[in-house]
């Protein structure tokens, strides 16, 4: 491989350079302004890594810097493996949340199986004991093979990981639409737990200490992979399975153990870790330098390598899985040998920290790179990139939107259940191990998971959330629906929401439409977070989400986590006991652009969104968690996808219970999408005292019975449904799809 | 009285028995490594969950070749007390102290959810604290949980009464004539593919497992008391 390098000369004349996603006016600047030299063959592949969106943020990083990332209550912000917040009693919750779209989209089972494998590690990177996994996965609509394939696999090996880890598969959202038919967007959000004194960072400093390097051997699997992701798919670029790595659970486990082992309890020893991620050790190595404005030195030879004869270049950006990178003290390097021996891994002394602040990368007795740190890590170029505001915002304004008409609204809401996006995912989540740990008080299937925090009163509720559909129609409106919606999520669980994780998937950035969709969207979700007091302690980005130059849905994820001080104040998403009483809570308007009701009829989703009032909403969410801590609430599930209606079926489902409603909505009103609401039951003799909590924020419309009839008086007209179909048709929908040939 | 929760490495569930012994049953636990050879100074020995040595093989296979595995057999043999639930049961039949496999689920799929179960048997050391017949249900994750045994072997399970837990109702992974749980000849070893581990707390809302455990250790301590 060595023998075949290009000369730096060979390098500036063919290019290859451009291949791996560097642009010649990148190169050009290397050259000139950062080492005054051509770069050897080694180096120019660090920097096309290293200066990946992936891995840089080149061009989003501006927008980034909307959103809010500190309140008293964050511990450690974005800029390392994950963030961290304090929830009392000298314990932390650690979150965050990677895409990996790209290599799903590939190799389905080892593209989310690795997904989720990262970001455990960067859980327990921070000295965290990863404690639950969600993810937010979209897919195609369920009519082709390819799709059904891509779905199996996805969740085969989200499942796969997961479940071999023990980290309960807690939560997440699954939802279908055309765009996401050649790029399946595959999320995925790890959530740790960590006393507050074992907190670690990422940093390589001190004169002499060691670097050392934990876990899998080095191969050849993955290189390349954040050029990868920071290009777009066609189908007339072979596609880059090298690209796509392969994950082994049962090593990360044991990394795991050992790794937690060592920050838990030998603390002393350790100076900072690090997981390798895309562009792995290159990555790892310098940004944990960077940290600490250290130099560090490097000998390739020691790297564990799992094939002979690889390539300094090779070694450096292989992504192969579970691996770690550690600073040790000088002098503990047999300590923590023995310690990772005890479970079976290998520990080696790859390299030291050094005087100065250069790179440098020794292998078979040549130097192979010798370049400033900070010529990777900070000196990247940041991009501005042109914003254009898309046709189609522009005429959705000029136009009236759409308005709903239906005749009969019990078939409506018949079919609405039936929809992918709206109907059970328990054929897929049940796949997960939900509950190992015994912690999980809440699993998949209502609004937020639920965690108690053992040895405490607490509990913690997280939840995922991201609809493309209202972020394309108006990714500023959108952007603070997303945020709103997972709030809500937690609220109707009875929890304070804490913080937010987010994956911000876009298409090419490079189109100053898709530009504007990113940028309007971050303002949107950085105006909501503030409003509500949830910074952004972590987060990726992943662009280039396009399938032969169809961009997806601009998908923002929003991951947020919110803390329940104490159990008894856990809500339920369904119904109690028969003869609670039934309040929307949040006024009801005719929200029905980019609405489940909308693609049902229409087939398609346009027009454009009602602007919401974050403040109002917050008010009312606040009223609400007041009502639920003073033991006012029998259960509570917020108003999304399908509206009142679809929420009211739900509350019953898997309850003995049934509803009798009678509202002054319309019938084409209780499909209307208007965010912020929720469907809460009271116990009758808590009414007067509810009422009072909530002002005018809840309307009494209803009881719960004991027959399972979901009956509806609306302003218009009424209607029964028995609950025990929905319910069958709601459950089998998903499961008839999948099975049903093409 | 104390009882031993093995480590394998790969186990996962291993935290749930431990929690649920000790939290809940204020029992004395101890985590023994995989690595040991002995067993001395504990009563009775369970063998948690999870994926041992990833279980790239087949379930269990590389895990009865622990270095702590000939103690457990001893252990066994000696007509104590071993308890393996799902990995645990998969390890306990690779290793011949139960009879039979743990096949792939019909469905091909890892499977977790909660299921009804009959105690077919009360009179083991592992179910006195459950009613004849009595109907109780236990969660289950594990994508290989299909019991299979030659006719010869299930009939002598239900003769012997061998057979301690039936999934009563849907049977999730296609075990023959239901089995979910069996014991040895001796009864002293159950193995069943449902986490009672996991279903020990009001809180999780399932306690339909806690009868289990306060079985064991009062058999565990009657025993000790005969023994004086």
């Amino acid at each position: 491989m060595i023998a075949t390098e290009m000369s730096s000369q060979e390098i500036k004349e063919q290019k290859p350079y451009l291949e791996w996603g560097l642009s010649e006016k990148e190169y050009d600047y290397i050259c000139e302004k950062l080492l005054k030299r051509l770069p050897n063959y080694t180096e120019t592949g660090l920097f096309a890594v290293m200066w990946s969106e992936h891995c840089s943020y080149k061009k989003s990083k501006p927008v980034l810097r909307e959103f809010p990332s500190k309140n008293e209550r964050v511990l450690q912000g974005p800029g390392e493996g994950a963030g961290i917040v304090d929830i009392g009693d000298g314990q932390a919750v650690v979150f965050k949340a990677e895409s990996h779209n790209h290599p799903s989209a590939v190799e389905p089972y080892e593209g989310a199986a690795t997904g989720v494998g990262g970001i455990i590690r960067d859980i327990f990177s921070m000295g965290a004991r990863p404690i639950a996994a969600l993810d937010s996965l979209h897919f195609g609509e369920i009519n082709q093979a390819r799709t059904k394939y891509l779905i199996n696999e996805v969740v085969a090996g989200i499942g796969g990981y997961g479940n071999c880890m023990g980290i309960p598969t807690v939560g997440g959202e699954m939802t279908f639409d055309e765009c996401y038919t050649g790029n399946p967007l595959v999320n995925a959000m790890c959530v740790g737990l960590m006393e507050q004194k074992d907190m670690q960072v990422g940093r390589a400093q001190g004169i002499g200490n060691a670097v050392m390097y934990v876990g899998a051997k080095t191969g050849r699997d993955g290189i390349h992979g954040a050029t990868f992701a920071s290009a777009d798919f066609s189908d007339e670029k072979e596609t880059q399975r090298s690209a796509v790595q392969v994950g082994d659970p049962f090593m990360e486990k044991l990394l795991m153990e050992a790794c937690l082992e060592l920050t838990n309890k030998h603390a002393s020893w350790l100076v900072g870790i690090q997981d390798m991620g895309a562009a792995g050790l290159v990555s790892s190595s310098c940004e944990m330098a960077s940290k600490a404005g250290s130099g560090l030195e490097l000998i390739l030879d020691n790297v564990p390598q799992r094939e002979p004869e690889m390539s300094a270049y090779e070694i450096m950006l292989s992504e192969s899985q579970e691996r770690m990178l550690l600073c040790i003290r000088a002098g503990f390097e047999e300590n923590v040998k023995r310690l990772f021996e005890n479970y079976g891994l290998e520990a080696v002394v790859i390299g030291r920290v050094v005087t100065g602040q250069q790179y440098l990368l020794k292998h078979k007795g040549r130097t192979v790179a010798d370049i400033p740190v900070s010529s990777l890590t900070d000196d990247v170029l940041e991009e501005t990139s042109q914003e254009k505001v898309p046709e189609r915002i522009l005429e959705a304004q000029r136009n009236q939107n759409w308005a709903p008409q239906i005749s009969d609204v019990a078939d409506t809401l018949k079919k609405i259940l039936q929809q992918p996006t709206i109907a059970s995912k328990k054929m897929f989540t049940q796949t997960y191990d939900s509950q190992v740990r015994t912690n999980t008080v809440v699993g998949p299937g209502s609004d937020a998971a639920v965690l108690r925090v053992r040895g405490t009163k607490k509990a913690l509720a997280m939840t995922t959330d991201g609809n493309g559909r209202f972020v394309y129609l108006d990714p500023k409106i959108g952007g603070k629906m997303a945020v709103i919606e997972a709030a809500a999520n937690l609220i109707a669980s009875g929890a304070l929401p804490l913080a937010v994780t987010d994956c911000l998937n876009y298409g090419d950035p490079n189109d100053p439409e898709i530009y504007w969709e990113l940028h309007q969207s971050v303002l949107g979700m950085a105006e909501a977070c503030r409003t509500l007091d949830t910074p952004v302690i972590s987060g990726n980005v992943s662009l280039y989400n396009e399938n032969n130059g169809e961009a997806i849905y601009p998908t923002p994820m929003i991951g947020m986590v919110g803390l329940i001080n104490n159990l008894k104040n856990i809500i339920p998403s369904f119904v109690q006991h028969q003869d609670d009483l039934v309040f929307i809570v949040g006024r009801t308007r005719a929200d029905f652009a980019g609405s489940e009701l909308q693609k049902l009829l229409t087939g398609d989703i346009g027009g454009s969104l009602n602007e919401v009032n974050l403040k109002e909403i917050e008010l009312r969410m606040t009223k609400l968690l007041r009502a639920m801590e003073k033991g006012l609430v029998e259960s509570a599930h917020d108003l999304s996808e399908g509206g009142l209606a679809v929420a009211l079926a739900e509350t019953t489902f898997g309850t003995k219970y049934g509803l009798n409603i009678k509202t002054t909505l319309s019938g084409e009103e209780l499909f209307s999408e208007t965010a912020g609401r929720f469907v809460v039951t009271v116990a009758p003799e808590k009414k007067q005292q509810f009422l009072a909590e909530m002002e005018d924020e809840a309307v009494y419309v209803g009881q719960v019975t004991e027959d399972k009839q979901l009956k509806i008086a609306y302003r218009n007209g009424q209607f029964g449904l028995d609950l025990e179909a929905a319910e069958g048709l709601w459950e089998e929908a998903i499961p008839c799809l999948m099975k049903s040939k093409d | 009285m104390k009882i031993a929760v093995i480590v394998f490495p790969g186990s996962n569930c291993d935290v749930d028995l431990y929690e649920a012994l000790h939290t809940v049953c204020h029992a004395d636990v101890e985590y023994v490594s995989h690595k040991q050879e002995s067993l001395a100074g504990f009563d009775a020995v369970m063998l948690p969950g999870g994926f041992s040595y990833g279980d790239y093989l087949r379930s269990g296979a590389i895990a009865r070749f622990s270095n702590i595995m000939p103690a457990i057999i001893q252990f066994a043999n000696e007509g104590k007390f071993v308890f393996g639930t799902c990995n645990g049961f998969q390890i306990l039949t690779e290793a011949g102290l139960l009879p039979g496999a743990l096949k792939r689920n019909d469905s091909l799929k890892f499977i977790c959810k909660t299921v009804k179960l009959e105690v077919v048997n009360n009179q083991t050391a592992f179910t006195t604290h459950y009613q004849p017949g009595e109907h109780i249900e236990l969660p289950i994750a594990h994508a290989d949980g299909s019991f299979y045994a030659e006719k010869s072997v299930l009939e002598k399970l239900e003769k012997n009464g061998q057979i301690v837990f039936r999934y009563a109702g849907e049977n999730p992974n296609g075990s023959l004539n239901d089995i979910a749980g069996i014991t040895n000849e001796r009864g002293n070893v159950l193995g069943m593919m449902p986490h009672p581990e996991r279903a020990v707390e009001a809180l999780l809302g399932n306690e339909d497992g806690l009868p289990l455990f306060r079985s064991l250790l009062a058999n565990v301590k009657k025993e000790e008391e005969a023994a004086r």
